[in-house]
């Protein structure tokens, strides 16, 4: 009896070993992501520092009012960037040579301060400026690709993180089987070598039934739980993916180019779509908008006679007959969405929710449009409250928070916002 | 502390204390009948199938989403931007009724009809008819094209054959109710020149010829004068229900209104006194009511006569004496304000009538609270002339006949005689809209466009005028009749182009603007435009001699007799049945006897006894009522405060060409009206009334949401009392805690809210608040709420956000069911206006499973459709009972679609808000702040940088009422309307505010639910407290 007491204790010493490997394996995973301030979360965030307070001087990599900004760190220690964001004037008068004549360079225009920016932001910000929005067309439709594929807008541990995780964890859980298979064997080499009573030599002799193992109770109790909990995921995905039609492109009645216009020509989202800024639908342009152009514009790329897709539009006119597009946005009727709240109070690109849109040939649906994915963009993003007397109030109330004023911090959350 | 000892009552069945009322009356739903099966439990096969059809549906939903299709303009107009509103200053005038209007259009459609604030006449009123006026745009029952001999036509061939028929005709007649328009008027003139002559023959459904006529023979000018009520100190009226359906009620209620408003700073008010037999709006609202029957009527107003002429010095008339309730006190009061005094009277008698002018000239009112000088144009109807038209069509005298947007075969006491008759004309047209009564009888069929689809301008008053512009393109291939008259006329015209013509005159008599264009956009984007040149150091004096008037009266008063008597009268809701059709005015609740649906026999109490009848939730016995020899088959309404021995009937039902809504809906009381005297007369005597005993159901909204017995709802007291203490009648509940009593808001279980930015309230003033419902159409036009129709009311489950709840008085105490037995024969009313109270600590978001209910970070209690799964707890712990729930789906449901047009059918959905959710089956909805609204109203201000100012959010209710009972506001907003009214003084941002006001309270303060809304003490100007 002692000896199959001791047998269940190794067997309990092993699980527990298995689980502190695993922990350990666990930890330094995160350990490692944590440690390049390359994180995903890090850029987005100094992103947002970076459009709120930088955009209207500097671009990445190029000068505007001020100098290109992508190599900062490279140039000085990252602390001192860091303290002439928050006050360059004082850096200079301490004496920094670098910034000194970076300031004369440009012609002494004080760059004002930015004391209220935390030390999170300014690493956000740093990370935003040495690693965000890279010119780099392969990685960018990589990830656009990648993005794409995937209909998840949950948020929280991005899915390829997930993927690696849970194949380390199989190799493990793998290599434990293996090792538990040995020690098993290794134990009863030992034991048969002893002297032992009936019982227990039939419990070491004991011979691995598979078939009885297949249909004991607690095979199919296992394999059934694994069956409906698959079963259960798949149609809850498939539930909650139901009226989700992100990547939706459907064919147009008109061949109209995206990538052509809004790419190539440059034209302002806002010439055609007029309602952006004044309304709650953009509005699709009238066929007379298009005629603008069109009137004299009648081929592309140097092409003699008339192009058979802008005839459509010619025909409309003379018909009277308006063009019939094909939906691409659907929100559900319940939801309330106004664009000139986004587009003209919160300034927000139309590329942040509508995508790469300059070069979709045929536009399709980037962005998930589900609550949750609003909802995301509501918890994170701030307001822009400068200039704006609307908000005076919320700032001053909001003055004693460390944390920058968000639209949840204002309401953004609450359902009469867009439910009513 | 004043304990208020009155005891309040919505209803007998309350007061009698019926098992069945008590029963119902803690029960939020009422009991439902089992639809699954016999046993009223679900079977196990039912639940089967109904988890097959949820699978079914489920799988369905899961497939692909449908394409939807987006479809621009080929060539957008400038103007229009989808989801951005438009608003076109035009004019509404109907029955009698006149209001300058702003409608709302979205995408070209007009959604919503609001009140003018710039104009002098209305200064932004309105009333539930013309708040519903929107919905009779997209009448399915209008005509899309013009009709020859039933029988849809073009207008090329309507045209020809009118003109040459015409010509040919004879003698032509052009019947119309009072035309208001000075260019329609020219029009039809240019017709009549090119005819050799047509007669134009005036009518008006609610006649008020009587005035008109005495002013003839008093004043020497045939016209309506204006009355201001702001101005009069003492109001008499003898059954004119100048705040319902008098003569221009929208303008009156907001002078009345102003009149009555008390403050601190002004703690004086109107005293008005009411002498009626049928229980009105205006009577409700009356200081002093006394009930008598219309036959005393005239020798009561002989009465005052006298009785002022003997403090004048005057000499009296000779008239028996008639014992009156008030009427001396009303003499001592009238003469104590003398030239600051009002005498009206409904009465459509022209002696009655002399006899009021000779009384307020006796006051001096003349000038002062009544001006004949700026006289109003509302009515012209000529009782004599309609009724020599009717005789001679008899007659076989009348060659043609043009009916000009009216319906006498309707609404006209001899109809159904004119109606036969109409054959007998050689040429027969109608300008209708729609198919009635009268059109359907006619040749052709000319139809006019919806006044929303029109040119058209107005002169309500001298000096007054007002155009109206199409705010859509037409709808169908209908012609604006004045378009019609001009092409008859051979004129090449067309109307737009005639209308401006005519205005070239009030052009060229004004320096404001140099241009034509100029002069014509002003007054286009105004809407109205005003001249003071025609009224200017002119007065019109007159006095005659009363004598034979008064002994005309006393005649008229000894030959009623003894016997019963029937008042006809309008309800606010469905006036003179034009918009018989129109759904939200069918089912919007009637300020007084709250049914819906149904006109009915109002009889006294006292009758009921004796009779037998009895009336309990809405279940009452029919009763014929004879008058002439012809008799109808009524259902019976008991209305405490009907005069003894008379009876009160609505006309505007009983439509039998309305439309599928208005259709065979109650029965038409036209018929009775007395037109033996040479005016239309809605006071009959001679009446044979006679219970039949069968039952039947009136659909009242009346007794369903009850206040469980809590009587301090209603906190009122007397001016005499409020000038001497502010806070007289407030109760002020205290809670036992601790070994002391201490306010109700000092205990609570929450933590309570903060509002950083905005904090949305609402203050209602109950003195100003006069019962008239435009708010609760106003609201339902606005919101998208469902209308249910007549058993599903009777089913109490009507979905109105905001209703005003009637309340009658007594001073008896609840147990003494015979003291209030004499309290119901003349009651004093109270109306509460109840919505959604908003409450800072609702008790309906603490129970609601799956968060369907939250509060907004600014003190708005939201609903969310979409989370709702309809357990109906949040109803249920609602104090106030105003949370709706959708039993049924009522759009897109055939067995709705007679009712709810506005969801329903293609061309009635073009009215809906599409800013706002159309609720689906098995949700909660209620009373939202209007928060689209506020939405907008903070979206505007954001984009502009600004901060929101006071006025630029309203909600649609508080816009509606013409009497400004209600203000909206930010109570964050020290500065705003609403926070200077409740005396908000600190700035907080806590949800509990300090309100300084005396008068105002919260409903069920001692539950502290903390309200946004708060109520102003009702302040009754009576000497003592009394019912």
């Amino acid at each position: 009896m002692l000896s199959k007491r001791s047998l269940v204790g190794v067997r309990l010493n092993f699980h527990t070993l298995a689980v502190l490997f695993f922990i350990l394996i666990g930890t330094q995973a995160f350990a490692v992501a944590q440690e390049v301030a390359n994180s995903d979360e890090a850029v987005a965030a100094g992103k947002a520092v970076f459009n709120a307070n930088c955009k209207t001087c500097h671009k990445l990599d190029q000068k505007m009012i001020g100098p290109a900004l992508r190599g900062a760190t490279d140039r000085q220690p990252a602390d001192i960037v860091k303290s002439f964001i928050k006050n360059s004037q004082a850096v200079i008068a301490s004496g920094n040579s670098y910034y000194s004549s970076l300031f004369k360079e440009y012609n002494n225009t004080v760059m004002v301060s930015h004391e209220f920016l935390t030390d999170e932001d300014l690493n956000n910000l740093l990370a935003y400026i040495e690693n965000g929005d890279k010119v780099d067309p392969a990685a960018a439709a990589a990830a656009s690709g990648a993005e794409g594929g995937e209909a998840s807008a949950g948020g929280g541990i991005p899915n390829e993180y997930l993927t690696v995780i849970l194949g380390v964890l199989v190799v493990v859980l793998l290599l434990i089987l293996v090792v538990l298979g040995l020690i098993i064997s290794v134990l009863t080499k030992y034991l048969t070598k002893q002297d032992l009573d009936e019982d227990d030599k039939e419990f070491v002799n004991q011979k691995t039934n598979l078939g009885k193992v297949f249909k004991s109770d607690m095979f199919v109790v296992i394999v059934t739980a694994l069956v409906i909990a698959l079963v259960a995921k798949t149609a809850l995905d498939g539930l909650y993916s139901v009226g989700v039609q992100q990547g939706y492109a459907p064919t147009q009645p008109i061949a109209y180019s995206h990538a052509l216009h809004a790419g190539t020509l440059e034209i302002e989202c806002q010439y055609c779509h007029t309602g952006v800024e004044i309304g709650r639908s953009a509005n699709i342009p009238s066929a007379n908008i298009c005629m603008n152009c069109h009137t004299h514009v009648q081929n592309v790329q140097g092409k003699e006679g008339v192009s058979p897709e802008i005839q459509k539009i010619y025909n409309a006119v003379d018909n009277n007959q308006p063009i019939e597009w094909v939906r691409v946005h659907n929100l559900p009727d319940l939801a309330y969405f106004n664009h000139s709240q986004h587009v003209v109070v919160g300034d927000i690109e139309c590329q942040t929710c509508h995508g790469p849109i300059q070069e979709m040939e045929v536009v399709g649906q980037h962005s998930a449009l589900t609550m949750g994915w609003c909802i995301d963009c509501h918890r994170q993003t701030e307001i822009t409250t400068e200039g704006n007397a609307y908000y005076d109030k919320l700032v001053q109330i909001h003055s004693d928070s460390k944390d920058a004023l968000k639209v949840k911090d204002i309401g953004g959350l609450e359902c009469a916002k867009c439910h009513y | 502390m004043k304990e208020n000892k009155k005891t309040y009552w919505k209803g007998l069945e309350q007061l009698n204390n019926d098992p069945e009322f008590v029963k119902n009356a803690d029960r939020e739903f009422p009991e439902l009948p089992s639809t699954l099966n016999e046993e009223g439990s679900a079977s196990r096969r039912d639940f089967l199938k109904v988890m097959g059809f949820s699978l079914a549906a489920a799988s369905l939903a899961a497939c692909e989403a449908p394409v939807r299709k987006m479809i621009p303009y080929v060539n957008k107009p400038v103007d229009i931007n989808p989801s951005i509103p438009n608003y076109y200053a035009s004019s509404y005038f109907s029955g009698g009724e006149y209001a300058s209007v702003v409608v709302k259009t979205r995408e070209g459609r007009p959604i919503k009809v609001d009140g003018n604030t710039l104009s002098p006449v209305t200064k932004g009123g309105t009333s539930a008819i013309v708040e519903a006026s929107v919905l009779s745009l997209y009448d399915k029952a209008r005509l899309t094209g013009p009709y020859v001999a039933g029988q849809k036509s073009d207008w090329a061939t309507l045209d020809a054959e009118v003109a040459s028929k015409l010509k040919s005709a004879g003698a032509i007649k052009l019947v119309t109710n009072t035309i208001l328009s000075p260019s329609t008027e020219k029009a039809i003139q240019a017709l009549s020149d090119s005819l050799g002559g047509i007669e134009v023959v005036t009518y008006d459904t609610s006649s008020a010829y009587g005035i008109t006529r005495a002013n003839e023979v008093y004043y020497g000018s045939a016209v309506l004068p204006t009355y201001k009520f702001d101005v009069a100190q003492t109001i008499v009226s003898f059954g004119a229900d100048f705040l319902g359906t008098w003569i221009a009620p929208i303008e009156f209620s907001k002078q009345y209104a102003s009149g009555r408003r008390v403050s601190k700073e002004k703690a004086e008010m109107s005293r008005h006194y009411q002498f009626e037999s049928n229980l009105s709006l205006t009577g409700a609202n009356a200081d002093y009511r006394t009930p008598i029957k219309p036959s005393q009527s005239g020798l009561a107003v002989l009465g005052l006569y006298n009785l002022l002429a003997k403090k004048a010095g005057a000499t009296a008339v000779s008239a028996p004496a008639v014992e009156v309730a008030n009427l001396a006190k009303a003499a001592e009061d009238l003469w104590a304000k003398r030239g600051k005094s009002l005498v009206v009277s409904g009465s459509n008698d022209p002696n009655v009538q002399i006899i009021i002018n000779a009384i307020n000239e006796l006051l001096g009112s003349n000038g002062s609270t009544i001006d004949l000088v700026k006289a109003s144009n509302y009515k012209k109807g000529d009782d004599r002339a309609m009724n020599q038209f009717i005789a001679d069509l008899a007659g076989g005298k009348v060659g043609g006949v043009i009916f000009y947007n009216c319906n006498p075969v309707y609404d006209h006491a001899q109809g159904e005689a004119l109606g036969q008759n109409i054959a007998k004309a050689k040429v027969s047209v109608s300008t209708n809209l729609t198919l009635d009564e009268t059109a359907s009888l006619v040749q052709y069929v000319a139809p006019d466009h919806h006044y929303l689809e029109s040119w058209n301008d107005f002169n309500p008053q001298v000096g007054e005028y007002s155009l109206s512009q199409p705010a859509i393109s037409p709808l169908f291939e209908t012609r604006q009749a004045q378009d019609s008259f001009l092409k008859w006329s051979g004129s090449t015209s067309n109307y737009y182009d005639f209308l401006q013509t005519n205005w070239q005159p009030l052009f060229a008599g004004q320096s404001e603007s140099g241009n034509f264009q100029e002069f014509w956009d002003k007054a286009l984007y105004n809407g109205f435009y005003s001249t003071s040149a025609t009224t200017e150091g002119t007065t019109v004096t007159g006095s005659g001699d009363i004598s034979s008037a008064a002994a005309a009266v006393t005649k008229t008063a000894s030959a009623a007799g003894e016997g019963a008597e029937l008042v006809i009268y309008q309800k606010i809701g469905l006036g003179d049945g034009t918009y018989a059709n129109n759904p939200w005015l069918q089912e919007m609740s009637d300020p007084i006897s709250k049914a819906t649906w149904d006109n009915y026999l109002t009889v006294s109490q006292k009758w009921a006894s004796e009779n037998g009848v009895t009336m309990n939730e809405g279940e009452t016995s029919k009763a014929s009522i004879t008058v002439n020899g012809k008799s109808l088959l009524v259902p019976i309404l008991i209305q405490p405060g009907q005069a003894e021995g008379t009876f009160g009937l609505a006309v505007g039902y009983g439509r039998t060409k309305a439309g599928r809504v208005g259709n065979g809906i109650g029965v038409n009381a036209y018929s009775f009206l007395d037109i033996t005297k040479g005016f239309v007369n809605t006071d009959i005597t001679g009446v044979e009334v006679a219970a039949t005993g069968d039952s039947y159901r009136i659909a009242r909204t009346q007794t369903h949401q009850t206040f469980m017995g809590r009587e301090n709802v209603i906190q009122e007291a007397t001016l005499a009392e409020y000038q001497a203490d502010a806070s007289a009648g407030r109760y002020h509940p205290e809670i036992y805690k601790d070994g002391e009593f201490v306010k109700p808001s000092k205990i609570s279980l929450w933590s309570g809210h903060q509002y950083s930015n905005h904090h949305w309230g609402l203050a209602i003033d109950m003195n100003s608040c006069i019962g008239c419902g435009a708010c609760t159409v106003a609201c339902q036009v606005e919101n998208n709420v469902a209308v249910v129709g007549k058993q599903e009311v009777l089913n109490r489950r009507e979905m109105a956000w905001i209703r005003i709840d009637r309340y009658y008085s007594s001073d008896a105490p609840a147990d003494d069911l015979s003291g209030m037995e004499v309290a119901a024969q003349n009651p004093e009313v109270t109306f509460q206006p109840m919505m959604c109270q908003q409450c800072n600590n609702a008790p309906c978001e603490t129970v609601c499973p799956v968060a369907a209910t939250t509060h907004s970070t600014e003190g708005l209690n939201q609903m969310t459709y979409n989370r709702c799964i309809g357990t109906r707890y949040c109803a249920n712990n609602c104090p106030y009972k105003v949370r709706r729930f959708n039993w049924f789906k009522y759009h897109d449901n055939k067995d709705f679609a007679g009712v709810n047009v506005a969801q329903n059918d293609d061309l009635g959905k073009m009215v809906l808000n599409p800013d706002v959710t159309v609720r689906a089956r098995g949700v909660m909805e209620k009373c939202s702040m209007c928060v689209q609204r506020i939405q907008a109203g903070k979206l505007e201000a954001k984009r502009e940088k600004r901060k929101v100012k006071d006025g630029d959010i309203n909600v649609a209710c508080a816009v509606a009422c013409s009497t400004d009972a209600l203000v909206f506001g930010d109570l964050n907003d020290a500065n705003s309307r609403v926070s200077k009214m409740l005396k908000i003084k600190e700035n907080t941002t806590s949800a509990t505010k300090e309100v300084n006001e005396e008068r105002a309270y919260h409903v069920l303060e001692e539950i502290n639910v903390s309200p946004n809304i708060w109520y102003f003490t009702k302040i009754r100007n009576k000497d003592k407290n009394e019912a």
